[in-house]
């Protein structure tokens, strides 16, 4: 019994530091969680303004740009998985990669190859480890990615699209979670390019006449740099939305452990001191048997 | 418009924030095509910017000067917007980092594009503090 005992402290000792670790990982992703979020607002203004330019362009000139043309028939499709680097992060990554799967199978069946870009350790490991071939992947970055990180991505992803030669693709997906609150987070595929600027300034076929934009060297010119840089704000925001969803489904985890850790302490508090109790009543048991046997042989020699 | 009447509302926006924003008289930016003089009704334009100084005069007669890496400005209804990869007000501005590196970037200018446009950032940056000071 008192062997059993001492493996119940031990085992409530490694479960209390183990509590401690998770809540300790609990707090930093909460208090990060607030900067991403920070940041993910603090990028808001500009890509507000460059959709803003972006669909004044495509409104009121009409220039074709390789980005928004839409290829005859697609039979490449590049699709960008946003995972994390870490794990301990509940269903995150493997939420987003379930996404990114069924997206894959949607695109093959309409007789798409599917060309995989990552962006996360985790996405890379779980590729890695089914054999399956990834064109790009792009890590160290994913609780804080840097506009450098998304422009590098988006250069890939870009020169892709416009290569026209046999490993240019035709389409490209990117595939990130959402941050809709602290408590909800959903993978998201959208379709990056060929561009569709949906987000018109104002509804521009009005009655009155249409502001007649100056496009300064020319269209062509403004739309060249806009585009890519719209790609890449886009790509970033991407970015960022995972960044946050990945520190709250960290939160919510390690969360979820330290109460796990909590109950396992407390069964196993009253485990080991019902073994206690067990010890000492058997103790007090041999002691009185054994007084009482004392007591009897006395009592018979007498 | 009935924007003509209002000040200019002003955005200068940097990917990761915003820089500066308020309101304004007259915006002076440098495009690729020469210096823009941008006052309140001005027609609707999107213009694409060289790494040079932006000028922002505010209605209240103070100058607002910041240092922009190339990006684009674009005017309608009465808004101006300038997007660039990197926007900086002269006191975010590190005039000896600045300095040094006009120095380096002239040893080795003339080599390609890439050292050029080290050396125009350069001289912007120091520009636009000698401007605010």
């Amino acid at each position: 019994m008192a062997v059993s005992l001492r493996e119940y402290r031990a085992r409530i000792k490694s479960t209390e530091s183990m509590k401690k670790i998770t809540r300790a990982m609990e707090l930093i992703a909460a208090s990060r969680i607030i900067k991403a979020q920070q940041r993910a607002q603090s990028a808001a203004p500009y890509a507000r303004e460059l959709t803003r330019a972006v669909s004044a362009v495509a409104t009121f000139s009409n220039v074709d740009h390789p980005l928004t043309t839409e290829p005859e028939n697609a039979t490449r499709a590049a699709v960008l998985v946003v995972t994390s680097d870490r794990g301990l992060a509940g269903a995150y990554s493997s939420s987003v990669i379930k996404e990114a799967e069924r997206l894959a199978e949607k695109l093959r069946e309409e007789g798409k190859q599917v060309a995989t870009y990552i962006c996360g350790r985790k996405g890379e490991a779980y590729f890695k480890f089914r054999g399956r071939s990834v064109v790009r992947s792009w890590t160290g970055f994913s609780d804080q990615p840097s506009l450098e990180a998304a422009h590098e991505v988006s250069q890939a992803l870009i020169s892709a699209f416009v290569d026209e030669e046999g490993e240019g693709v035709d389409e490209v997906h990117v595939v990130f979670t959402r941050f809709r609150s602290m408590l909800v987070q959903e993978p998201t595929a959208v379709r990056l390019l060929p561009l569709e600027v949906v987000e018109g300034t104002e509804a521009p076929s009005k009655e009155e006449a249409l502001p007649l934009y100056e496009f300064e060297p020319s269209a062509e010119a403004v739309l060249d740099s806009l585009l890519p840089r719209y790609v890449e704000s886009r790509i970033f925001f991407a970015l960022l939305q995972a960044a946050a969803s990945e520190l709250a489904a960290r939160q919510k985890a390690m969360k979820s452990a330290t109460d796990n850790a909590e109950e396992l302490i407390k069964k196993y508090t009253r485990i080991a001191n019902q073994a206690r109790q067990a010890g000492i009543t058997q103790e007090i048991s041999e002691i009185v048997g054994g007084v009482n046997a004392l007591a009897d042989a006395q009592a018979g020699s007498e | 418009m009935a924007a003509e009447s209002a000040p200019l509302r002003v955005e200068l926006v940097a990917p990761d924030r915003t820089v500066w924003s308020g309101e304004a008289e007259m915006v002076i930016a440098r495009t690729t095509e020469g210096d823009v003089g941008i006052l309140r009704g001005h027609a609707p334009l999107l213009s694409l910017l060289t790494d040079a100084v932006v000028e922002i005069s505010t209605p209240d007669g103070g100058v607002v000067v910041a240092v922009v890496d190339g990006g684009f400005v674009s005017v309608a209804d009465g808004r101006v917007s300038i997007l660039s990869d990197h926007a900086q007000l002269p006191h975010e501005i590190d005039v000896d980092a600045a300095r040094a590196e006009l120095e380096e970037a002239r040893n080795v200018v003339g080599a390609n594009d890439e050292a050029e446009r080290r050396l125009r950032r350069a001289e912007a940056r120091i520009r636009a503090v000698e401007k605010a000071s």
